[in-house]
């Protein structure tokens, strides 16, 4: 978007000339109504899984919908003072419909598009949007799409495994829980966030002293007779580990780590997918005026935000604000404008989010819950950083490979 | 907090003061000291300062989640937002009894009163809605659709407009104090807490929590309320993130704009004339609201976080004391002369 200079004068000019006649009348609109539509297109990708562990997993229809309802709702009524308006569109669809479901919204009109869905199904959309479309990651963590992976359309608002597990290590370093017990499961996604775990224990300098994989074999995970099962395995899983402060469950899947708090074989506090859980928003948080942001929430839907509900929300409202601070909803605009210093948002997390320049990840603290309370904000007291103390979790400008927003 | 001999200083100033106050109005009864009423968030209850000695000599109950207080101009009646009770209610500041409630609209959080006290401008953060309440009739007058969430509230010296900052849209309305619609907004930055004219009327401050920034506005604008600055923060070793602008005051000669900076645990000192920050005083924890003493010699602030409030000497431009209050005190207001 930026003119390189110099390179290309005799366009320039003639750029010059058109926009002499163009700006102005560009400008005269801007004053006083700067009236744009908007039109935002929210693609949820869903994929068949088990019935969850714990009945308060269970995944309500509107998941990640709704989020982008009540932004769009604060949206519209900023755009009703400013002559903007909003638009939303929503659609849910199989991995095999993805991109077709994409194009379909992006035909449409809506050139902003906010996706739920894993990290390759995220990363096809937003290849087969091209330059068509400023693509929003509302809940991948992968942190490859943040690195050699990264797109220069594709902007990540949802937290990275990097980011959450670094949120949940500045705790434990706080507590001087030092040594590890790291238990992974057996899938590739347990897998890749057992790694941010080892890769945020040597970040921070805690030990990892002891490791086990939980293997998932399947069937049903529930059962009446469960929980005398459970009893009995986690205890003996956990038997004879070296000596640890804390449990540290990575379990995406959803497959153990709800049983290991009360269970393990040493009486030690459990953190990672279970116990203390690093989330980018949780219905018990109060704090930064989130208790009217969660009364608003459930007045629009009946129920209880969930972290996607809060990414897509705060995708809407990262559009709406580029949107009343550009006066545009153009893609490459939009980018440049969310990119640069200026941008700026409040969030309900206690500080302004921005975004990272090198891979388009948005900056935020991360909630760290026990599913009653929200017991902690990271980052932590005492991790600087020379940019902003956000920096501290996640992949930093020198860690991340990303070059596709380098200009 | 604060070290004995500050303290010694101040009991050596109050009885001084006292002594000029008693001599000046020829009546020689100290319980004409002023009386500082908190709202205590999380307590439930208002704490009663004596500003003559600096105690808090009371805490009475009162509905849930107070934050919003006020006070009507003849200092009889004591306005308190029971947020969590979606209601205002009015007590009787002679001995603290309640009188009754006023509508309020879901969940006030802020009020302003107009200046002969008739009416009450209450922000409704639930509904996007300021509400216009008749304090005499105890009615419900108008219900203004604003931006997402308001909350800074503030009547023009002149009384033509009610400004309302709403902290998800980021603006200040500017609501016509006669056919209630919004005449103009101006974009600040983000979650514009409190609002606040000069005496004179010319400039309008208002407050962005997470901005960070105090934007200045200038109410002669050619096509009206314009924005002219912004004023940002500075503290050497916090970090700019605590840096969280809410509650501000400015004294009646128009000279020093005091803003309160929430976590930072500071209030900045502006020199309105420049537009820089000239001090920042040392307070307690959280510093929310704050409010003069009727002779403006004194600011007390409330600190949430610490439980107590801080006593500024204004000349002086330091803190001075610090008293213990209930939890989590959220506003302060002072009763008149």
């Amino acid at each position: 978007m930026s003119l390189r200079p110099l390179s290309r004068i005799g366009v320039l000019c003639t750029l010059f000339a058109v926009c002499l006649a163009g700006c102005i009348a560009v400008a005269g609109a801007l004053s006083p109504a700067r009236a744009v539509e908007v039109k935002v297109g929210v693609l949820r990708i869903d994929y068949p899984v088990l019935v969850p562990v714990s009945r308060y997993d269970l995944t309500p229809d509107d998941l990640g919908f709704a989020g982008a309802r009540l932004g769009t709702e604060d949206n519209q009524t900023t755009g009703s003072f400013l002559g903007n308006d909003f638009s939303l569109e929503t659609l849910a669809v199989t991995p095999d419909d993805a991109v077709a479901a994409a194009r379909e919204l992006i035909g449409k009109g809506n050139r902003l598009l906010v996706v739920l869905g894993n990290g390759e199904d995220i990363l096809r959309v937003a290849d087969a949007a091209g330059e068509e479309a400023l693509v929003f990651n509302a809940s991948a963590p992968d942190d490859v799409l943040r690195d050699s992976e990264c797109r220069p359309n594709l902007i990540h608002v949802a937290p990275s495994r990097a980011m959450l597990a670094d949120a949940v290590a500045q705790f434990l370093i706080w507590k001087k829980w030092n040594r590890w017990f790291l238990i992974e499961g057996s899938n590739p996604d347990d897998k890749k966030l057992g790694e941010a775990y080892r890769r945020s224990a040597a970040k921070f300098g805690a030990k990892i002293v002891e490791e086990r994989v939980f293997e998932d074999t399947g069937g049903s995970r529930r059962s009446d007779s469960g929980m005398v099962l459970v009893q009995r395995q986690i205890p003996v899983f956990t038997q004879d580990a070296a000596e640890h402060d804390v449990i540290v469950a990575a379990d995406e899947s959803d497959v153990f780590a709800l049983y290991l708090p009360f269970h393990s074989w040493e009486p030690r506090p459990v953190a990672g997918s279970a116990g203390l859980r690093p989330v980018s928003f949780d219905p018990t948080t109060e704090a930064w005026g989130a208790t009217q942001f969660q009364r608003r929430f459930e007045k629009l839907t009946g129920r209880y935000i969930h972290p996607e509900d809060y990414n897509a929300w705060l995708a809407s409202r990262v559009i709406g604000e580029a949107v009343t601070r550009t006066s545009s909803a153009e893609p490459q605009a939009l980018k440049d404008y969310l990119l640069s210093d200026a941008f700026e948002l409040a969030a309900f997390k206690g500080q302004k989010v921005t975004f990272r320049p090198w891979n388009g990840q948005l900056r935020q603290p991360v909630l760290l819950t026990d599913s009653k309370i929200t017991v902690s904000v990271s980052p932590q007291e005492g991790f600087l950083h020379q940019r902003s103390p956000l920096d501290t979790m996640g992949l930093d400008e020198p860690e991340s490979a990303c070059k596709a927003f380098d200009s | 907090m604060w070290a004995r001999t500050s303290l010694r200083d101040l009991t050596l100033r109050a009885a001084f003061l006292a002594g000029v106050t008693a001599a000046s109005l020829s009546i020689a009864d100290p319980a004409l000291a002023n009386k500082a009423f908190v709202s205590n968030e999380k307590g439930n209850t208002v704490s009663v300062i004596d500003t003559g000695t600096w105690e808090a000599v009371e805490e009475f109950p009162v509905g849930n989640r107070p934050r919003g207080i006020g006070m009507s101009p003849d200092g009889k009646h004591l306005y308190v937002c029971a947020s969590d009770d979606d209601t205002i209610q009015v007590f009787d500041t002679s001995n603290d009894e309640f009188l009754w409630s006023l509508p309020s609209g879901p969940d006030p959080e802020l009020f302003v009163l107009s200046p002969d006290g008739s009416k009450l401008y209450v922000s409704n953060e639930d509904d996007n809605l300021v509400t216009v309440v008749d304090t005499a009739k105890k009615t419900v007058i108008a219900e203004i659709p604003v931006g997402v969430e308001p909350e800074g509230m503030a009547v023009s010296p002149d009384l033509r407009f009610v400004v309302n900052t709403s902290e998800t849209t980021n603006m200040a309305h500017f609501i016509s104090t006669e056919d209630y619609q919004i005449k103009h907004n101006v974009l600040v930055d983000q979650r514009p807490r409190y609002a606040r004219f000069t005496n004179d009327g010319t400039l309008l401050f208002v407050s962005s929590e997470i901005g960070g920034t105090v934007s200045v506005i200038d109410m002669l604008g050619e096509a009206g309320p314009e924005l002219v600055t912004k004023i940002g923060f500075e503290v050497p070793g916090v970090q700019p993130e605590w840096l969280q602008p809410v509650g501000m005051r400015i004294t009646s000669d128009n000279k020093w704009l005091f803003v309160a900076l929430g976590p930072a645990n500071r209030v900045a000192v502006i020199d309105v004339e420049s537009k820089e920050v000239v001090r920042y005083i040392l307070v307690g924890q959280r510093v929310w609201q704050l409010e003069f003493t009727p002779g403006e010699e004194y600011l007390l602030t409330t600190n949430g976080n610490s439980n107590d409030v801080t006593v500024i000497d204004v000349a002086a431009q330091e803190a001075i004391k610090s008293i213990q209050v209930g939890q989590q005190p959220w506003g302060v207001v002072v009763t008149p002369e």
